[in-house]
């Protein structure tokens, strides 16, 4: 299998505090796969992990993130760096915080290709307008020229895609892309990057969006309170939940798209990182627990066509969905 | 007997005043230009568009934060601009207003229990003194709270908990309308659900109407009986919740309804989504004519110019559009120039 990114048994600790506790992903060759999760389900946390970008005080206890078969976590720090931009890029939610406010925008995408490219700076700003052009921002070469706070949201995001792709990395990572934008103008940025896997790149979208998931990745991992859960094609995690908390989060996601059904909110809440629950972390709020899912900690095991479930009653769960959707 | 609407706004216009240059001219943004609402008792009428449109200056001109620039915001079937004192002071017990964020509306050094008994001191003869305790607990039981948390300061509680204190707060004073700004926007799915939940509950229970404000498409279908959509300042289209989302008219509320991600979506990914071109012009300098025409794929030229009103126009609800036409099943929709 041509797999560009593996995970596998990845635990990120802060201290005592396990913020992952075992997440195992694969990304195919300009596949898209998203990571699923409510705030403090370790998606964030993990993504930065595979940028080697966790924060000073978090460290990975265990597990191997591969890229093409070298294991990343190997690698010495400037090796790692040249990775990033040429491998591997990212963008996050709120692009304002992640660009200079007293530079030029076309400086600072040139900049890229000034450090790693030794373009001289005409070249490199020629080649940072193309760059913005190709996002999709207007009069490049006059924007090139303004600073981050001129620009609109939707177009600091584009700045940030444009950036991201300079070198032409293999994979980008986009965290909460579109979260910050109005919905038209999120529908221009999942356009644009849906263009790009078109044109073979691969990603990582992680997303709170079940809605955003569902119209731009083949296949998706929900995490919840720093464990992978389940994990699978979108048609299968979505038309067919095997685990609890995924049939809880569709159940309880208001649709545009249908006319009124009932939204059932899961009970109870997010548990606690510092005191989680014993066995299951989601068993206090599992309507299909039992005393097994009190004290015996479920693992991620692989179900048929491939996919996969951390819970004892993977299979009851999908009799549930069959007889729900019959 | 029609019942008296809880809550009217007629032509409202309201906005924030500016200063063009050092010694510019004194300006007027007009962020709300022109709307007109009712909202009956025990209603829920969602207000939704995207940042700038002007929601949040609705909800703050209907609670009296704002005094309106022209128009006027009638509560009971009387206008807040001819109300004394005293009558606004009464009229503030029956109209609350709960915030998107949780955490910056409770003040982190009082307890559950004071935050709750403060409109108490601030209106008294709503409950006697010595049915406080009493009526924290129902409350806060009412929430879906522990009653013994009540003595908690709110740096205890998650974001869902904190959000429930709000609307126990709000709660406090038997309002008959709450106008919600973005109160479910800062949750988590399985959290905000519970919180719909909560407020469907409370409709039920108490007949309290919602001025329901979001940008969220889904949670207004499933949430709202009546719907109005603004873009800039105005009103474009509003009708019954399952007519507006099962016909819309509006150029508008079509690309709107067509990019709002869905977690159906998975079901049918042939079909591309209406992607409108640009960003959303400034409040501050509002297109000529229909607002939207910069960004409409239907635009004529009578459109730059030709302000249209929000009528009936044929397609059984409301809407300003001189070319209204209902589009049914959102995949029969044209698409626009992609956004380059």
């Amino acid at each position: 299998m041509s797999a560009l990114l593996e995970v596998s048994g990845l635990q990120v600790a802060f201290g005592e505090l396990r913020a992952v506790r075992g997440v195992s992903l694969t990304v195919g060759k300009g596949q898209t796969l998203a990571v699923v999760g409510e705030s403090g389900s370790g998606k964030s946390i993990t993504s930065l992990a595979v940028m080697g970008l966790l924060p000073a005080q978090a460290r990975v206890v265990e597990g191997e993130i591969s890229l093409d078969g070298v294991n990343l976590l190997d690698l010495a720090p400037e090796e790692l760096r040249r990775l990033r931009g040429e491998e591997l890029a990212m963008i996050f939610q709120d692009p304002l915080s992640a660009l200079n406010p007293s530079l030029t925008v076309g400086y600072q995408i040139a900049e890229v290709f000034r450090r790693r490219r030794g373009a001289s700076r005409a070249v490199a700003t020629g080649r940072a307008v193309e760059a913005m052009a190709e996002v999709g921002i207007p009069d490049a070469a006059e924007r090139a020229k303004a600073y981050p706070h001129e620009f609109s949201g939707g177009m600091r995001q584009r700045v940030m895609i444009a950036m991201a792709l300079a070198l032409e990395p293999r994979l980008l990572i986009a965290d909460e892309p579109t979260t910050a934008l109005d919905v038209t103008v999120q529908a221009q940025i999942l356009r644009l990057l849906r263009e790009r896997q078109r044109a073979g790149l691969a990603m990582i979208i992680i997303s709170h969006d079940l809605g955003v998931v569902a119209r731009t990745a083949q296949s998706v991992v929900v995490m919840y309170a720093g464990q992978a859960v389940e994990s699978g094609t979108v048609a299968e995690v979505y038309g067919t939940p095997a685990h609890p908390y995924t049939l809880g989060l569709m159940a309880a996601s208001p649709s545009a798209r249908t006319g009124r059904r009932g939204i059932r909110p899961i009970d109870g809440n997010p548990p606690d990182l510092t005191a989680l629950p014993s066995g299951c972390a989601f068993h206090p709020r599992c309507p299909f627990a039992r005393e097994r899912c009190r004290t015996e900690t479920p693992a991620l095991r692989p179900l048929p066509s491939g996919r996969t479930s951390a819970c004892h009653f993977a299979e009851e769960v999908l009799a549930h969905d069959r007889a729900a959707g019959a | 007997m029609t019942e008296q609407p809880v809550l009217e706004l007629v032509d409202l216009v309201a906005g924030y005043r500016t200063r063009r240059g050092v010694f510019g001219r004194r300006g007027l943004i007009r962020a709300v230009d022109g709307v007109n609402l009712t909202v009956g008792a025990g209603e829920t009428v969602c207000l939704v568009g995207e940042s700038g449109c002007g929601k949040s200056t609705v909800a703050r001109s209907v609670v009296n934060l704002l005094a309106p620039v022209s128009g006027e915001v009638r509560f009971a079937g009387r206008s807040l601009a001819s109300m004394d004192r005293r009558e606004l002071r009464a009229m503030r017990r029956e109209v609350q207003l709960v915030f998107q964020d949780p955490y910056a509306s409770l003040n982190p050094r009082m307890t559950v229990r004071e935050l709750i008994t403060e409109a108490w001191r601030i209106h008294p003869g709503i409950v006697a003194r010595e049915r406080w305790d009493a009526e924290v607990a129902e409350l806060l039981e009412r929430v879906g709270l522990n009653p013994a948390h009540a003595a908690r300061h709110p740096h205890q509680f998650s974001g869902g908990q904190r959000q429930r204190i709000c609307i126990a707060r709000a709660l406090s004073v038997r309002p008959r309308l709450i106008v919600c700004d973005e109160a479910v926007s800062a949750l988590d799915v399985s959290i905000q659900a519970q919180i719909l939940a909560l407020l469907g509950k409370l409709r039920d229970e108490l007949g309290v109407a919602y001025l329901f404000i979001t940008h969220d498409l889904g949670v207004v279908r499933h949430f709202a009986d009546r719907v109005a959509v603004m873009h800039l300042g105005t009103v474009v289209e509003t009708g019954a919740t399952e007519q507006i989302y099962s016909s819309p008219a509006h150029p508008y509320t079509q690309a709107l309804l067509s990019a709002a991600p869905s977690v159906d979506d998975w079901r049918d990914r042939g079909g591309e989504e209406i992607v409108l071109r640009g960003d959303v012009p400034s409040p501050a300098r509002p297109p000529a004519g229909c607002r939207f025409h910069t960004r409409c794929w239907r635009a004529e030229q009578r459109c730059d110019t030709e302000v249209p009103a929000l009528e009936e126009r044929g397609v059984g609800h409301p809407v300003a559009c001189h070319y209204a036409s209902v589009a049914t099943g959102l995949d029969g929709l044209g698409i626009a120039d992609p956004a380059r």
